[in-house]
This record gives structure tokens, C-alpha cells and sequence, in this order.
């Protein structure tokens, strides 16, 4: 038996490829580290500056010029009222048309024109669709400074994300699951209604409320629509004026008393929980209807 | 199976639905008081400075006339203006007064306004606590300081390129960003358009230029009068010659005109139309000049003379 393998050709080969990779994990692992680090060191600071400043008359307070009689309640109202609009707007529409894209339409110029649309959407500051929004929904539709001109303001923002994230999920459809559908004799509606949807749902959760998140913590096009920041009262339906958490929370850090940086804080935690309630609900629902094909 | 994920996502968007209705339900406070109840709304937009002023306004009239709605917003004293002149707010707050082209829209859009003097805001200029060689600073050498090139081409300014008994160590420079309405501010009154000296750092955030100035010996800033009030312990405020002798920026000094040219008006334009037709928003005005001297000093900034809120409570009942 002659020697076919040179061990000692394999133990320096290996050596090379072996600390290649440790270093590649190791990197990788810094680039996590990075974000956590900046969380937490983040959380600390909020959490830290929150405490004591966190209370019921907190949460049951309208914005004061007295730091420590200042609350978030007409911001927490108001965002969740804003989340009334968007979320089935920007779910029903973007949905929609990620089902148009992916399940009706042929695969020509007019589709990848739209589809190219759609990416570039994405990447649109949200300041632009503030200015779109005041022209559109606040003057030309008459609806002035309401919840359903900022919702639906707040939905064309957040429509793109949606829109590919929806579409992502479709095309991780299995064909097969499709054709199955098809050879039993389903029409294409049911096979959408009864077969693609249902296994998409999870995808199009996860993407739906990643842009719901960022919809709830925008302050920018918001601002250019005139949507005010003191309210002592809260809205009654969606034609009310109202005003949300992020403007408050804008509003605190830029004034001079060092206790709006507290009330600020307490502010931003009441907003993260909303993010964290919200998200949890997407996890539950995700995980519940998981399937791997 | 299948029907219960429909549910699930359904239960998504009214979750969020009955949380809100639920919260929307609370009872308004009733406030009975003397005087006729009064209703509707009131819409104030537009300058962030003025804000906190017409907020502590909007907050104690709440007390008053718990059925209006006042509604305040910040989007800017140009923000405001181009939403005020379209007749679509009643009150546009303003840290400067009206320009032309803001008056022509109004005109064209035939928008009748009055303007009314609220307070006074202060620009400090402002040393860390253990300079103790800077004992006050003409306009001219703000201007030198702050202006990129000023001083023999170059950004890097020394004390001493300044006055020569000052220490020969560089000045280092803290100054509002660009977005803000007290760099317009200065920019207008000390830097007369030109390009604000590269070195200086810039922050949005004033508590930032506090922290900034306290931290380092060589520090110039200058910000917003009721910040440096909020941390008067932390720095020193420098007297500022405008040709009549340095001025210390004080309530007085302010007040009365003399600390100039870092003090300034601030305003709130009133639509007449809504004065006329909505008597909330006349009401709201007339809380407003009769209270202000109290809630300009909460807030921070430097109230008027007494008898200029009588005046101005004078015009506004002539113009009923």
C-alpha cells in the first residue's frame, strides 16, 4: 500500500482552513456583540432614567409644562388609534398587492416596472410621504389633521415593506403545494384563499409587523402634516385630531428643565413596551401556525 | 384549523381596536366655573421655541374651559406660517416676525392676521466655570470667533488671536446644528450669513452643549437663555458689548432691551376671521396675554413688561 494520503500535506491544510474559520466565527461573533452591547448599554440608560418617573399618573396624564405632572396618555391613545387605521389598510393593500404579483400577474415589463417601483418606494424618506400626505389626505380629501389622514399617511409609508415582505413569503410557497391544489380540481382563488395564504401567513406576519413597529415609532411625517403635540383631550373617532408617542417623546428631549430628560425616558419605555406587546403578538401567531415544507 | 388562523390575524387588528376604545372612553373632567362654557376648537401650530409657552397656556386653560380643544404643534415658525396663511390654524406661533412672502400669502389666500408679542428669549454666550480670563466679548469678536476664516484664514481660533493677554490655547467651539431656530438666530444677528467656523461642534441636543462647555476649560457656546437659567451653576454666562458697554443677559437686561443684540420677541399671529367668528379662540387670546407673564416665566423665558400685555389685551378687544 503505498502512501495515497499525505498526512502531513492534510494536518498543514487543515490547519490553515480550521483557523479561517475560527477567525470568520469569531468576526461574525463581534458584529452581534456590537448591537447587543449598544442595546443594552441603551436600556440601561433609559431604564435607569425612567425609574421613579414610571407610574400610573404617568400613563393617565396629558402632556404638562410641569415635568412631573406630565403624561403620555393622550400619545398612548393616539398612537394605538393610528394603529387602528394602518394596520388593516397597509395588511389588506399590501397584501394584496404582494397576491397580484406573485399569483396573477405575467411576468412582463409592466410587472417588474411596478415591482422596481415598489423597491425604490421602500427607500423613500418618510418626510416625503409627510409632504405627500398633507397635500393628498389633509388638503386635497378634506380629512385635516385626523387620525385616518395621518393612518392613512402612515400606511403608504410602510405599504413597500409590507408589499415585498408579503411577496417573499408567497414565493416560499412550494410549488407543489400549488399544483396539488390544482390536480384536485380547486379553482386559483382557492388555492390562494385555502392553500398559499395560510402557509405565507407566518412570512407575512413577520415582515407586516417589523413595518407596523416602524409606523408606531415615526415622528417626521407626522410633524409636516401638522399633527399637534398638546391635546388635553382624547380622540372620540377618526376624524379627531390627536397626537402620538413619538412626539411627545421628541418634544421632552428638546426641552431645557433636566426633568423632561426623565419624563422623556418614561416615555420611551411605555413606547417599547407597545413595540415588545405588539411583537410578541406576531411570535405567538407565528410560531402557532409554523410549518416547514 | 384553517379558520382559526383567520382568527388569529383578525384578533391582531382588534386587539389593538378594543384596547383603544377601551382607553378612548375615559370621562372629560368637569370644571364648573363662573363665566359662560365655552366650546370648540382651537388650533395653534408652529414655532418649537415658543411651544412650551402656549402649551402651559393650553394646559391651565384646559382648568378653565374644559369643552375646547386646544390643540398645539411644532412644526416650525416657516411650517407654521405656511399652514397659517392656507387659514388652517387660528394661532401660528413665530421666533421671528412674519416675512413678506408669508404676508402675501396670507393676502392672496385672504387671510387677515394681528400679531402679538408673547416673550422675550435670551441667546447666552456661555464659558465653563474656571475661565476666568474672559470677562466679556464684543459683537465684533463673536463675529471674529464664530465666522469660518475669520481670524488669519484658518478655523483653529486661540484666545490670544483675540485679545493678546488671553492664553495662547485654542478656543474650542460649541454651537446649536444648523436645524434650529436659535442658530438661525445667531447666524442673523452675529454671523451675518457666513459660514459658521468648521471647528465648532454642532448639536440639536442643547443639554449636549451644556454637558460640552461644563467639561472642557477652552469652551465657547452659546444657546438658548432658559437653558443656561436650567444650568446656571454649571457655567458662566459672558457679557456681550453690542457699542453701548458689555451687558449680562439677565431678566432685566432682556426686558428691557439693553442685552442686544442676543434678545429677541417672540411672537404669536392670530387669525382675525377666527377672532371674529369662534369665541373660543378670542377667549383662548385673551387667557393667553392676561396669564402669559406667569407661564413665560415657568417655562423660561423672559416675560414683557406688564403694561405691554395690557396694551396688546387693548388691541385685541378693538379687534372683536
Amino acid at each position: 500500500m503505498g502512501k495515497l494520503i499525505d498526512k502531513q500535506r492534510v494536518v498543514q491544510h487543515m490547519n490553515g482552513r480550521l483557523l479561517r474559520n475560527n477567525v470568520l466565527k469569531f468576526l461574525f461573533f463581534l458584529a452581534t456583540l456590537f448591537g447587543l452591547i449598544v442595546l443594552v448599554v441603551l436600556l440601561y440608560r433609559i431604564f435607569t432614567q425612567a425609574i421613579g418617573w414610571l407610574n400610573i399618573d404617568f400613563l393617565n396624564n396629558f402632556p404638562s409644562r410641569r415635568p412631573e405632572n406630565a403624561g403620555i396618555k393622550a400619545g398612548l391613545v393616539g398612537s394605538l388609534w393610528l394603529m387602528v387605521i394602518v394596520a388593516p389598510v397597509s395588511l389588506i393593500l399590501g397584501v394584496g398587492t404582494a397576491i397580484y404579483l406573485e399569483e396573477y400577474a405575467k411576468k412582463n415589463r409592466f410587472t417588474d416596472f411596478i415591482q422596481t417601483n415598489i423597491s425604490n418606494l421602500a427607500g423613500v424618506p418618510s418626510i416625503v410621504f409627510g409632504l405627500l400626505g398633507l397635500t393628498l389626505f389633509v388638503r386635497e380629501l378634506n380629512l385635516g389633521r385626523s387620525i385616518l389622514a395621518a393612518g392613512l399617511t402612515m400606511s403608504l409609508l410602510v405599504l413597500p415593506v409590507i408589499v415585498v415582505a408579503a411577496q417573499e413569503a408567497l414565493r416560499a410557497v412550494p410549488n407543489q403545494l400549488r399544483e396539488a391544489s390544482y390536480g384536485m380540481g380547486a379553482t386559483k382563488w382557492q388555492t390562494i384563499y385555502r392553500i398559499v395564504l395560510p402557509a405565507a401567513i407566518p412570512g407575512i406576519l413577520t415582515g407586516s409587523i417589523l413595518a407596523l413597529s416602524r409606523a408606531i415609532g415615526e415622528t417626521a411625517p407626522l410633524v409636516v402634516l401638522g399633527i399637534p403635540t398638546f391635546l388635553a383631550y382624547l380622540p372620540r373617532g377618526i376624524l379627531d385630531t390627536f397626537t402620538v408617542m413619538p412626539m411627545q417623546i421628541y418634544n421632552w428631549t428638546s426641552r431645557p428643565q433636566a426633568d423632561f430628560q426623565h419624563v422623556a425616558a418614561a416615555g420611551i419605555v411605555v413606547l417599547l413596551v407597545v413595540l415588545i406587546f405588539m411583537n410578541s403578538i406576531a411570535i405567538f401567531i407565528r410560531n402557532k401556525f409554523q410549518k416547514r415544507y | 384549523m384553517k379558520k382559526s388562523k383567520w382568527f388569529a390575524l383578525a384578533s391582531v387588528t382588534s386587539a389593538v381596536l378594543a384596547f383603544t376604545t377601551a382607553c378612548g372612553g375615559g370621562a372629560q373632567q368637569g370644571g364648573e366655573n363662573g363665566g359662560e362654557q365655552l366650546s370648540g376648537n382651537v388650533v395653534v401650530d408652529g414655532s418649537s421655541t415658543v411651544y412650551p409657552i402656549v402649551e402651559a397656556a393650553a394646559e391651565a386653560y384646559a382648568g378653565e374651559q374644559p369643552d375646547v380643544k386646544v390643540s398645539v404643534g411644532l412644526s416650525g415658525t416657516g411650517g407654521g406660517f405656511e399652514k397659517f396663511t392656507k387659514g388652517e390654524t387660528d394661532f401660528s406661533n413665530a421666533s421671528r416676525p412674519i416675512k413678506e412672502e408669508e404676508k402675501k400669502a396670507a393676502e392672496q389666500n385672504g387671510i387677515q392676521f394681528e400679531e402679538f408679542k408673547v416673550a422675550f428669549d435670551g441667546l447666552s454666550v456661555l464659558i465653563n466655570k474656571d475661565n476666568d480670563w474672559v470677562d466679556y466679548l464684543t459683537v465684533d469678536e463673536l463675529k471674529k470667533i464664530f465666522t469660518s476664516g475669520a481670524v488669519n484664514g484658518d478655523d483653529k481660533v486661540k484666545w490670544s488671536d483675540i485679545r493678546p493677554e488671553w492664553p495662547n490655547e485654542e478656543i474650542k467651539l460649541f454651537s446649536p446644528g444648523h436645524d434650529s431656530g436659535t442658530f438661525d438666530y445667531f447666524d442673523e444677528v452675529i454671523l451675518d450669513g457666513q459660514p459658521l467656523n468648521k471647528t465648532a461642534q454642532l448639536s440639536e441636543d442643547d443639554n449636549v452643549l451644556v454637558q460640552g462647555i461644563a467639561g472642557d476649560k477652552n469652551a465657547l457656546g452659546y444657546f438658548g437663555f432658559a437653558y443656561y437659567i436650567e444650568n446656571k451653576d454649571k457655567l458662566k454666562a459672558v457679557p456681550i458689548d453690542g457699542g453701548n458697554g458689555p451687558v449680562e443677559p439677565t431678566h432685566e437686561t432682556i426686558q428691557s432691551g439693553k442685552y442686544a443684540p442676543l434678545s429677541r420677541p417672540l411672537f404669536t399671529y392670530v387669525n382675525v376671521q377666527s377672532l371674529k367668528e369662534k369665541a373660543q379662540v378670542y377667549d383662548f387670546a385673551k387667557f393667553l396675554l392676561e396669564n402669559g407673564a406667569e407661564f413665560v416665566e415657568e417655562v423660561g423665558y423672559v416675560a414683557l413688561p406688564e403694561e405691554q400685555y395690557q396694551e396688546q389685551l387693548k388691541k385685541l378687544e378693538g379687534l372683536k
